[in-house]
This record gives structure tokens, C-alpha cells and sequence, in this order.
């Protein structure tokens, strides 16, 4: 049985999306210029969260959409299981918008890379800003956050889960010490 | 010097002298010295055991293609009588469709000579010449001179003649030398273009379909004419249900008709077609169970006189194709014991002996090569296993060709050697 | 999760669920191709062979659009059959197409079964773009998803097939794959051009156009080849037109919508008349623009298989 440690209770989990919102309002100074964009599943999620504490903040309704990277992945053949394809669901146009890219936990930097990719196919934003709610290190690709939630030192072989209401019943992020992220 | 050898406690079974006993039985120089509840071994006898095993007047196929001369990239006399012999017959009856075509007593005489030769003559070849020159269906090959050099029937196999007059002329001419003419019943535009059985399979893979009507006109309308000509008339390779039914009515109303069906026509449906392979594609068609049932029950009733393979050997180069393009035609020579016991004698429908008359005593008659198992004649046996079980490999055939479709069944009966013209082959 | 088999070869022996998952995963590549940029990397690295036995301008082109848009690289490979031997052609073909390394083949050919045949000679994948009068799965595929699309379901549909049954692979690929989907299928034409045994299929067989029109929620109108009236399946294809032709006037007196698809190239009034087939309920558009996104499913999910 791996064991499991929770870092971020839900009380902690409420702070931490507050204070990402925050930060994304203040390096863009306002919300004016920004899109938000989550990658599926837990990232989509996230991104809800945020964009609903912006639109609160700053009393106007922030463009949201989700990207599904599935068919950017580079490992698709090494899968056991063929990934599930989902929609790509961005309604608004991206041209010229600060975008931020959000997703749950960042790890190697793959799968940001393909989300690159799948968001320069779409349009051409002024930016992508990249938003996680966990940096847990063990980059294998030039790529950095420009929002953090928390940064949390790990093993290769530890894992993140982040853990949210709408998937999971809960709001949490625990550590697991066997298995990995991938 | 003679050689004399004492087939042991074999059981014999001749329907045409109605044995059936365990018996043993000396052979001298290949003649039948005497057949007797017991032999005492002598020093100079070679001693076969042959307890719980079948003794048989010769097995003869008369539906063999030998491909010589023209086609010996599938099949030579000398591969294909070897086949034979190891499929359990001392004789083979093989069609003209060769090229040239066997429409010359040439060419009767070039296989007849051409068997002699071979795997030391042990399997007899009988020909049967075809009924119109060049097998075209038009005008009648010299069917005297073609009797008189050794042909022992008429047929045009793989095309019918399909001009009622010709069919007319070919059966009267016939009867002045006593042959049958074995049709290969298909009206050519029913059948056009069709490479299986027209039915919901065809249907649901696409593939052209071969009508059974196209077989059960030509056998009404032939039928009629053996009537009116008073000849003889044999159907090759029967398919469809309610073909045994025509033969049926025909021999009630007292046509000089006999028949035949193939293995594969009482074994598999149309069903197998679905692999696409090519080895399940023969013409006839493989039909439906209702089909099969027909026809088990009109070899149980007698209507059905003779087993005959239709053994059509091609290389695995023509069959190695999409199957419309492929040839038509399976090898059977060496599967034909296993699935005739499999499936007719284990499943109550024969019993050894009507088996027997199935693949000798009629078939002999048929083309007037009879013989009998008594003291004075010359030795010509089949031996089998009635129960041995065995798997089918067709890469060890002894066929030029594989081209099979039972390749991995498993079957039960299976042939252990021949006896005939002087030679014994166990195998 | 993925599909059963490793060859798309026809839709009779493919279980519902990989159905639905091609039919839900070509939502995703519907989205993709209305996109300014409609490429995905998917199957880069990846070398398709489209191999044409047959001519057909538009099934080739929709498979090389698809590929393309994966990222896959892309040789596309038209002979006739009819200057050489034809089954030397596909083995001798096949078996140099192992030698270069492809990893999968769509294939197009006159013989019904030719696709089992390379799947059996070869390693790569094998999509059968329409083999013979056997099977044409893409198209099959594509038709449902126009009508799931159209109606928001499959399950209770009835859909009639009109024309020329027997030499049609479409009419084979749309009867196995809607049944699966639980609709309901008819098929209707002139009795020389129903196949033997067709009603065993487990479809209903209708002679007069007339007599089904009003139980329908759509008609498939197959092509009807004009060369059929010199084979003899019917007298003319002014009385084929008059009897079997969908045309307007059949349609008004219905009272009710239905939903026409044609696998094209239409002959326009012959066997669709022309405002029926630029009419208000005509899939026919919509068919041209699924069949990428159909396509582009099944290589990914046969492309992507581990």
C-alpha cells in the first residue's frame, strides 16, 4: 500500500486558487486582455475556479475553455491504454488575448509542450501565461510556471494527486509515495 | 522365387460377395492364393498384422484431376497417383480437362502408359476422355477410337456440355460402347461469374453467387434426355438438395442415372467462405445444411451411388490470390477416408460396407472395372483404421498441391496401405 | 478503451462499443478540421500507403486529407487492375509494401475479400476503403454519423436503402453497422438488383418506393450505375427513374421530413432528383465533411494502437 500525505487541506486549497487569481490579475493589471484555458481534465476544472474568482473580482465575465492535448501527446504509443479523445472546447477567439494555460501539477513539462502546440494551432494569443497549482520539479523540457500554487519538492517516484470536488468529492492535494506522475 | 504374404486377421468386408468376417488371406505373387478363418504363418511368408484393421476391395476415385499433361506445376500422374495410393486408392479415374485436352487415343494411350510407369505402377489410371473436341462443347470427340484406346467414360468436366443437342449426340453415341457420360451440370449463364453458393452468405460478403438452380436445370433437363436416348448418364460432383431429388425421381422412373458426391459437399457449408480463403472456393459451390442433410440422406438411401473427390490440385501461387481471381478446386484424395467415416460412417448414416460400395464396388461398376476378393483373383486391397484419429497437414501431402481446406481437422479413419498389381504399400 | 481489432476490414463484426467509440471520437476531429489550422501531430512518423485498385477520386481524397491533418506521411499509390494480372498485382504490391516499412494501408479494390487477403499477408494495419461489392466501412461509418448527428441518436431510426442493393458494398457496410446501432433498415430497388437472401439480413424488402416513403426517417440512395440497364437489371433508366427515383414530388406527399443521404457522385435525376439532393434535408454536404473526420478517428485510433 503506498502511503499518503495531505499537504493542502480544503481550507488551503480555497487560499491558494484566491491567490492565483490574484496574481493573474495583477501581472495582466486587470482582466481585460485575458482568456483562461484549462487542459483536461483536473486542469479544466482549475481553470473554472480561477476564472469564476477573477469575474468576482473584477465584476466581468472572463472567456473560458478547455483544451483536450491528446492527439499533441508523445507518447501516445507507448500507452497501455489508448487515452479517451475528448473535445477541444475554446469558443472564443484566442488572436491577440493573454492567455493562461492551466493545469493541476506540473511535472516533466510534456504535456505543457503539447499544450503549446494544440493552442498555436487554434490562434495566435498575444501570450500564454502558465498557471499550476503544483510545481513538484523533475523538468525534462525548457519550461517554466509563471504561476505557481506550491511548489513541492518530490522524488521521481512520489506522486501528486491533486484532488478536487468535482472529480474526487474533495479538495486536497496529497503526496503518495509510490508510482509516479506522468 | 515367389513372394507370398499372409494378410493376418484383417476383417474383410466385399460387398459385391457379401463378406464381412475376420479372415486371413495369402497372397501369392499378388494373386489371392486363399482366404480362410486361419493361416498357419510359413517361413518364407511375410506375416501383416492387420488385427482390427479394414480389408477392402481396391478404393477407386473416379473424379481426379491429374493435371498431366499441361498443368504439372499442380499435379503430375506421378505426384497425383501418389496421392492416391496414400489416400487409400488403388485406382483412379482422371478428367480430361488437361492441355492439351484428353479429346485423343493419343492421349488415352500417353496416360495409360504414363501410370504403368510410375510409383511402379501400384495405382491403376483409367481416363475418361471428353465428350466434344477440345472440350468445347461443340462437336463430339472420336468417342469410339477414345473407348477403344482405354477410356472408360465421357465428360467434359469443369464445363458441361451445355448444348442440348450435343448432350443428345453424346448419349446416343455412347451407348453403342457401353460408357456413361458424367456431366458437370451447370447452365453456364446461371452460373456466370459466381464463385460460391448464391445464398445470405454470398449476400453478405459481397461475393457473386453460383444459383443452385444452375445445377438442378441441366441435371431435370439431362435427365430427360437419358430418358429419351436410353443411355447412361452419370452426374459428377452433386450439390444442392433437391439434385438428389431429381436423381431420386429419375431412378423411380427408370433412368439409367448414377451419381456422385464429393466429400467436402457432406462436410462444410458455405458458412466457411466467410475466411475468404481461397481453399474453400470449388465449383460446385459449398452449399447449406440443408444441402448436406439432403444429401447424407440420399447416400443412406442408395441415391447417391459413388464417393468421388473431385481432387483439383492448383499451386499455392494461383491460390494465393483475392478469391475472385482464385481457381476453383480442392485436393482430396487424402482426406476422403477421414471424412467419409467422420462424417457419414460415424454419424450412422453409412455402415462400413454401404462405405465400401460407395468408394469400390459402384464406382467400379460404374466405369466397368469390377473385382472381386476371391481365391484365383489378382490382390487388390485397401486397408484401413476405422477409428484411428489423425490430424490433417496438408504440407504432408503427398499431392503436388496443398490446397486444402480442412488443413488442422481433426479426423477419424484413416487408410494404412493399398495391395495391387503384385505390389503391397503400408505405409 | 481502443478498438478490438487491428484492421478496419468491414463493419459486420465489429461490436457496438468500438462503433460508438470511432462515432465519438470523430466529434473531436469535427471540431479539429473547422479550426483556421486543421492539423494535429498526431500520427507523425507514421507512413499511410493509399493503395487504389479502383478509381475513386473522392474516397481517396477524403482518406489523404485525413492522413495529412494526422501529420502522417503520405504515399498515395492508383493502378488499374485491368493491364496485369490482378491478384498477382495485390500480392506483388503487398509484399513490397512490407519491405518499405508502411504502417498502414488503406486499400481499395474490385474483389470482395481483397482486404481479408492483405490482412492476412501483411503486417500493417488495413483500412478497406471498399473492397468489391463486399463492404465500405469509412462510408458506413460516415453515414452514421451524419444520421446521429441529424437526429441525435441511432438506436430506433429507420432507414431505407434505395437502388441498386446487389452490387453495393454501402448498402452492405450501412445494413451490419446500423443494426448493430439498433436502427432499423429497409432496403428498396428493382428484385434484379436485391441480392439473394437479402431479407434474411434481417431487413425488409420493399418493391415500391411509395409503400415505405412514410416509415421513414431517412433514405440512403445509392448510385446507380448507368451501366446496369446494359446488363440487363432493368429495361431503361428512364422507368428505373420513374419507379425508384427519389424526387421531390414523392417526398412532398409524405407530409413529413426525411433525411436523404447519397454516397455520390450523384446522377442527378436518375436515381435523386436534383432539388432533392440541394433540398433543405439533404445530408449530402455534411456526408463529404464527416467522412475526414470519420477517417481521421479511425487512423487514430488504429494509428495509435499499442
Amino acid at each position: 500500500m503506498p502511503s499518503k500525505q495531505t499537504l493542502i487541506d480544503a481550507k488551503g486549497f480555497a487560499r491558494t486558487v484566491n491567490r492565483l487569481a490574484h496574481e493573474i490579475i495583477e501581472r495582466n493589471k486587470g482582466a481585460e486582455t485575458i482568456g483562461i484555458v484549462g487542459i483536461r481534465t483536473r486542469g479544466d476544472y482549475l481553470a473554472h475556479r480561477i476564472a469564476h474568482k477573477i469575474s468576482l473580482m473584477e465584476n466581468i465575465s472572463v472567456p473560458i475553455g478547455s483544451l483536450d492535448i491528446t492527439l499533441y501527446r508523445d507518447d501516445l504509443r507507448g500507452k497501455i491504454n489508448q487515452p479517451q479523445l475528448k473535445t477541444t472546447d475554446i469558443l472564443y477567439d484566442v488572436h491577440g488575448k493573454n492567455i493562461i494555460l492551466v493545469d493541476d501539477v506540473l511535472f516533466t513539462g510534456r504535456t505543457v509542450r503539447s499544450a503549446l502546440n494544440a493552442l498555436m494551432d487554434i490562434g495566435r494569443p498575444a501570450s500564454i501565461q502558465l498557471a499550476v497549482f503544483v510545481d513538484r520539479g523533475h523538468r525534462q523540457l525548457p519550461i517554466k510556471a509563471d504561476f505557481i500554487g506550491k511548489s513541492i519538492p518530490t522524488s521521481f517516484n512520489q506522486q501528486v494527486q491533486v484532488l478536487m470536488t468535482e472529480i474526487d468529492g474533495e479538495d486536497a492535494v496529497c503526496l503518495l509515495q509510490e508510482g509516479g506522475n506522468d | 522365387m515367389s513372394e507370398k504374404i499372409l494378410l493376418q486377421q484383417g476383417r474383410l468386408i466385399d460387398p459385391k460377395t457379401n463378406r464381412d468376417d475376420i479372415v486371413d488371406i495369402l497372397v501369392v505373387n499378388g494373386t489371392i492364393e486363399s482366404i480362410k478363418q486361419s493361416i498357419s504363418p510359413q517361413n518364407d511368408y511375410k506375416v501383416v498384422n492387420l488385427k482390427n484393421k479394414i480389408v477392402a476391395p481396391g478404393f477407386i476415385d473416379i473424379h481426379v484431376h491429374l493435371r498431366e499433361p499441361g498443368y504439372e506445376h499442380k499435379e503430375t500422374i506421378e505426384t497425383g497417383t501418389r496421392s492416391a495410393a496414400y489416400g487409400g486408392f488403388t485406382a483412379v479415374c482422371c478428367m480430361p480437362n488437361t492441355n492439351p485436352a484428353i479429346d485423343d487415343e493419343s492421349l488415352v494411350t500417353f496416360v495409360q502408359m504414363q501410370a504403368k510407369r510410375v510409383n511402379g505402377g501400384i495405382v491403376d489410371v483409367f481416363p475418361i476422355a471428353s465428350v466434344s473436341k477440345g472440350r468445347e462443347g461443340k462437336t463430339l470427340a472420336p468417342i469410339a477410337e477414345l473407348v477403344g484406346a482405354g477410356a472408360v467414360g465421357l465428360s467434359d468436366d469443369g464445363a458441361p456440355v451445355f448444348d442440348a443437342k450435343v448432350m443428345r449426340r453424346a448419349l446416343e453415341y455412347a451407348k453403342m460402347y457401353n460408357v456413361p457420360v458424367m456431366q458437370h451440370c451447370e447452365i453456364p449463364e446461371l452460373a456466370h461469374g459466381g464463385v460460391m453458393n448464391e445464398g445470405k452468405v454470398s449476400t453478405e460478403l459481397g461475393l457473386p453467387g453460383i444459383p443452385c438452380v444452375a445445377e438442378e436445370i441441366m441435371i431435370a433437363r439431362d435427365l430427360i434426355l437419358a430418358a429419351y436416348t436410353h443411355s447412361r448418364y452419370h452426374v459428377c460432383h452433386m450439390s444442392t438438395a433437391y439434385s438428389v431429388e431429381l436423381v431420386r425421381q429419375g431412378k423411380e422412373d427408370g433412368v439409367q442415372v448414377t451419381c456422385e458426391v464429393t466429400p467436402h459437399h457432406f462436410t462444410v457449408t458455405d458458412e466457411i467462405v466467410r475466411s475468404y480463403d481461397t481453399n474453400t472456393k470449388m465449383n460446385p459451390p459449398l452449399r447449406t445444411q440443408e444441402d448436406i442433410d439432403a444429401i447424407k440422406e440420399g447416400l443412406k438411401d442408395g441415391t447417391i451411388d459413388v464417393i468421388a473427390t473431385d481432387h483439383a490440385p492448383h499451386s499455392l501461387d494461383e491460390k494465393e490470390v483475392d478469391y475472385i481471381q482464385a481457381p476453383f478446386g480442392i485436393v482430396g484424395l487424402e482426406t476422403a477416408i477421414g471424412l467419409t467415416i467422420t462424417e457419414l460412417v460415424d454419424q450412422n448414416f453409412l455402415t462400413l460396407t454401404q462405405m465400401i460400395e460407395k468408394l469400390s464396388t459402384n464406382p467400379r461398376r460404374i466405369i466397368g472395372k469390377e473385382i472381386e476378393v476371391k481365391e484365383g483373383e489378382r490382390a487388390n486391397f485397401t486397408f484401413f483404421d476405422p477409428v484411428l484419429e489423425w490430424k490433417v497437414e496438408t504440407a504432408a501431402f503427398k499431392s503436388k498441391s496443398k490446397n486444402s481446406p480442412f488443413n488442422g481437422r481433426v479426423l477419424r479413419g484413416k487408410a494404412i496401405g493399398i495391395f495391387n498389381n503384385g505390389t503391397l504399400l503400408l505405409y | 478503451m481502443g478498438l478490438k481489432s487491428r484492421h478496419l476490414l468491414g463493419l459486420q463484426d465489429i461490436p457496438k462499443e468500438d462503433i460508438q467509440l470511432i462515432l465519438d471520437t470523430a466529434v473531436s476531429f469535427k471540431e479539429i478540421i473547422n479550426r483556421p489550422i486543421k492539423k494535429v501531430p498526431t500520427l507523425q512518423g507514421k507512413t499511410i500507403v493509399n493503395l487504389f485498385f479502383e478509381n475513386s477520386t473522392r474516397t481517396r481524397t477524403s482518406f489523404e486529407l485525413a492522413e495529412r491533418r494526422l501529420s502522417a506521411d503520405v504515399v498515395s499509390f492508383a493502378t488499374s487492375t485491368s493491364s496485369v494480372t490482378k491478384g498477382e498485382t495485390l500480392k506483388d504490391t503487398a509484399r513490397n509494401i512490407e519491405a518499405m516499412k508502411i504502417d498502414m494501408v488503406v486499400l481499395r479494390h474490385n474483389a470482395a475479400g481483397s482486404a481479408h487477403f492483405l490482412s492476412r499477408i501483411i503486417d500493417a494495419n488495413i483500412i478497406n476503403a471498399g473492397d468489391g461489392q463486399h463492404e465500405h466501412p469509412t462510408q458506413g461509418l460516415l453515414d452514421m454519423y451524419s444520421l446521429r448527428e441529424k437526429f441525435g441518436r441511432l438506436e430506433g431510426l429507420h432507414i431505407c436503402i434505395v437502388g441498386d442493393i446487389l452490387h453495393s458494398r454501402v448498402a452492405r457496410s450501412n445494413i451490419f453497422g446500423l443494426q448493430t446501432m439498433g436502427a432499423k433498415v429497409s432496403v428498396c430497388g428493382p428484385a434484379t438488383l436485391l441480392p439473394r437472401d437479402v431479407e434474411k439480413l434481417g431487413v425488409d424488402v420493399y418493391y415500391h418506393l411509395d409503400d415505405v416513403l412514410p416509415k421513414v426517417d431517412a433514405l440512403n440512395v445509392l448510385r446507380i450505375q448507368l451501366e446496369r440497364e446494359a446488363g440487363g437489371y432493368f429495361p431503361t433508366l428512364r422507368e428505373f427513374h420513374r419507379f425508384f427515383g427519389v424526387t421531390k414530388e414523392r417526398l412532398d406527399k409524405i407530409g413529413k421530413p426525411i433525411a436523404i443521404l447519397h454516397p455520390g457522385p450523384i446522377n442527378r435525376d436518375v436515381e435523386l432528383s436534383a432539388d432533392v439532393a440541394d433540398g433543405p434535408n439533404s445530408l449530402i454536404l455534411e456526408q463529404v465533411q464527416n467522412g475526414v473526420a470519420i477517417r481521421m478517428a479511425i487512423l487514430y485510433l488504429l494509428g495509435t494502437q499499442n
